[in-house]
């Protein structure tokens, strides 16, 4: 089960012949994922890895059945691979890239309006359900499976805190890394709304970072709809103002976009919030112990 | 990334908008031969800096004659102006830009930003004009107008209307001023911008519409499609560390630590650098090795930690996704080498390619302490660092 792909998911590779496609098509096909097709245009009719690779996202489609597509095209072609999922009508397709031009993706969340494709990222780690289906560049590893959901801005720090919870004996459900561009697919309250609708999952960690107002907005939502507990963590807590720290989206500008107001407002949306990284899975397992779900959480 | 004032306006005639006349200049010399050739009443001397908050700080002169403007010129040429943007070590003058007075009879607001909330460009105008626009969103936020824009239509003329009506610009100006608008945001897009301010944008005694200062930030990420952009970085603006870094394709900002920080992913080097301060610990620098480093980019990143001098030790915190543990630690050892290691690292790895990586590092015979988590790994520096 778990939320956006499972099992069943049936995966085109965008991009499938360059190095890092190579490399983590490998690995997702390793831990199970259901890779059909890859799409490099001009190198239809090979094979790679066993995968047939076709030009165009729709022959891929038609040949195969896949619904879903994960990006891993260099920055200038990416808003354009976006769009090609998006006409092929594809459920779900995942972006890797990072650095792509924001205004692009300004375009690109036009474009889509009305239209049935969801997009997670760009400049994401990508989305796993544990044991059914990896789909981007984690380590697939450190996920076990269970019933906490994971939604974060950051990859690496979405690792850490599955990591932790891995090793204290609590599986997830799915870890869906939504990215950290200013201008992404999908964001925190629609991962949120999906984990309150999933009865496999009965609690959320929530990772969000400086910049932007996502995190408050996505305590608001909490606070009126989510009925299963959350515990948060903000990047950045001690980040200077005016400097932006890497990703695009993570500036504190003009006042705006600080941890302490984030922290704040999840707080006053009744989230935990965990005061360093390495204590997200320790701070998780509290909550769960009070609202009696420890137990049925705990995996091993 | 930004450019100085006098390039903003420059791109900004460019798409029709008015300016006042002006040129660059680097000497008082020149500054000088700029004033005789503007020929105007009134000369403003303005400090070139990419800061904000140059007028309260002292940053610009008007001068009223040739004399004033050599004066002024040599006064503000090598002097460290500190505005609120700046910080206190504030930021030497090297350029000037000399321009044309204006006969102000009114001072507005406007600028186009990305919002994120809406995923849109959107304009964003104000009759309070000249001030810190957070100030008057403070104050006075039933001031602040916004338009958001369609990006299939573009601002369209009614919506440059409606807020040129909005912010009290004079009924027979406000044709002038939507053309002006409309101007601005042909020039963001084609330039890939990220911010574009015109603070103040004014209505002088003859009826124009002038866009008095500019500030323009770009999206680094569209760099690549814009080299007459590129050609317009001032390296004198920025950090050598950082310049460096950018070269090597690295996300580097330094900070006031002591404690060098390099760690795969923003997310994850900003819960380093929380993580480090938690245990009492400072940290030297934000890097983030990105996704796609080779052996040789981990090595320029180690060196430019070890080449600021109120680095103590280093923490290399790395979580493997994209990035394989095997190359940081190929490029740890090959940097350590090469510069010699003389203060505590301390290397926590985890992820792809782990055993491998952790091999290496064994096998280095550099003085390297393990770590087993983020927190044992901040907790070892900061003892060692003392």
């Amino acid at each position: 089960m778990g939320v956006y792909i499972n099992a069943d998911t049936k995966v085109i590779v965008q991009g499938i012949t360059g190095e890092t496609a190579l490399f983590h098509t490998k690995q997702m096909l390793e831990y199970g994922t259901k890779i059909v097709a890859g799409v490099t245009p001009g190198k239809g009719g090979q094979t790679v890895e066993g995968v047939p690779v076709f030009n165009t996202v729709q022959d891929a489609v038609n040949e195969t059945g896949a619904n879903v597509s994960v990006i891993y095209v260099p920055a200038p072609f990416a808003a354009d691979a976006i769009i090609e999922a998006v006409d092929a009508e594809l459920d779900l397709t995942i972006c890797i890239t990072e650095h792509i031009p924001v205004l692009d993706m300004v375009k690109v969340k036009r474009y889509m309006e009305g239209k049935k494709t969801r997009l997670v990222g760009p400049n994401c780690p990508g989305v796993i359900t544990a044991d059914e289906c990896k789909i981007g560049i984690m380590p697939g590893y450190i996920h076990t499976k269970g019933h906490v959901g994971v939604v974060s801005r950051s990859g690496t720090l979405t690792y850490e805190a599955v990591h932790q919870l891995s090793q204290a004996g609590i599986g997830q459900t799915t870890a869906v890394g939504i990215g950290g561009d200013p201008v992404n697919g999908t964001n925190f309250i629609d991962v949120l709304s999906e984990f309150n609708n999933d009865p496999e999952t009965y609690a959320v960690v929530m990772i969000g970072e400086i910049g932007g107002t996502a995190e408050e907005e996505a305590a608001e939502w909490i606070k009126a709809n989510m009925t299963k507990p959350v515990v948060g963590f903000i990047g950045g807590q001690t980040a200077p103002p005016g400097k932006r720290m890497g990703h695009a989206g993570a500036i504190i500008s003009g006042g705006k976009g600080t941890a302490s107001e984030k922290i704040k407002a999840m707080n006053e949306a009744g989230i935990e919030v965990a005061p360093t990284p390495s204590v997200i899975g320790e701070t998780l397992i509290k909550v769960l112990k009070e609202k009696g779900l420890y137990e049925k959480c705990k995996t091993h | 990334m930004n450019i100085h004032e006098y390039q903003g306006k420059e791109i900004l005639r460019k798409y029709g908008v008015s300016v006042p006349k002006g040129s660059v200049a680097f000497s008082p010399e020149e500054a000088v031969k700029v004033a005789k050739e503007l020929g105007s009443n009134v000369t403003v001397v303005k400090a070139q800096i990419h800061a904000g908050g140059r007028g309260k700080a002292g940053g610009v002169k008007i001068a009223k004659n040739l004399d004033e403007v050599r004066t002024y010129a040599k006064e503000l040429l090598g002097k460290i102006l500190v505005t609120h943007q700046t910080g206190p070590e504030g930021k030497e003058v090297k350029r000037l830009y000399i321009e044309e007075g204006s006969d102000i009879k009114k001072e507005y607001y406007l600028s186009f930003v990305l919002d994120r909330a809406t995923s849109r460009v959107t304009l964003m105008g104000s009759e309070e004009g000249g001030m810190d626009i957070e100030e008057v969103a403070e104050t006075n936020p039933e001031k602040i107008f916004k338009e958001v824009i369609d990006p299939v239509t573009g601002l369209l003329p009614y919506q440059a209307r409606r807020m040129a009506f909005n912010m009290n610009i004079p009924a027979k100006l406000v044709n002038k001023a939507a053309k002006l608008m409309l101007g601005l945001y042909n020039a963001f897009v084609d330039k890939d911008a990220s911010i574009l301010e015109i603070n103040p944008l004014v209505v002088t005694g003859n009826d124009d519409v002038v866009a008095l200062d500019a500030k323009f930030n770009f999206d680094g990420n569209a760099l690549y499609r814009h080299k007459d952009i590129v050609e317009l970085r001032d390296f004198d603006e920025e950090d050598p560390k950082e310049i460096e870094a950018s070269k090597y394709d690295l996300s580097y900002i330094s900070l006031d630590g002591n404690i060098g920080c390099m760690v795969n992913g923003a997310g994850l080097a900003m819960a380093t650098m929380d993580t480090i301060s938690y245990y009492g610990g400072q940290p030297a620098n934000f890097l983030d090795v990105g996704g796609g480093a080779t052996t040789e980019k981990v090595t320029e990143a180690f060196k430019i930690i070890l080449s600021d001098p109120n680095v103590k030790g280093i923490f290399v915190n790395i979580f493997g996704g994209i990035m394989k543990c095997d190359i940081i630690a190929e490029g740890v050892i090959v940097a350590a080498k090469q510069v010699g290691l003389n203060v505590p690292l301390v290397v926590r790895l985890e992820g792809t390619n782990v055993d491998r990586g952790k091999e290496l590092l064994n096998a280095s015979g550099l003085n390297i302490v393990a770590a087993d988590s983020m927190a044992d790994g901040a907790q070892k520096i900061v003892e060692l660092v003392g």
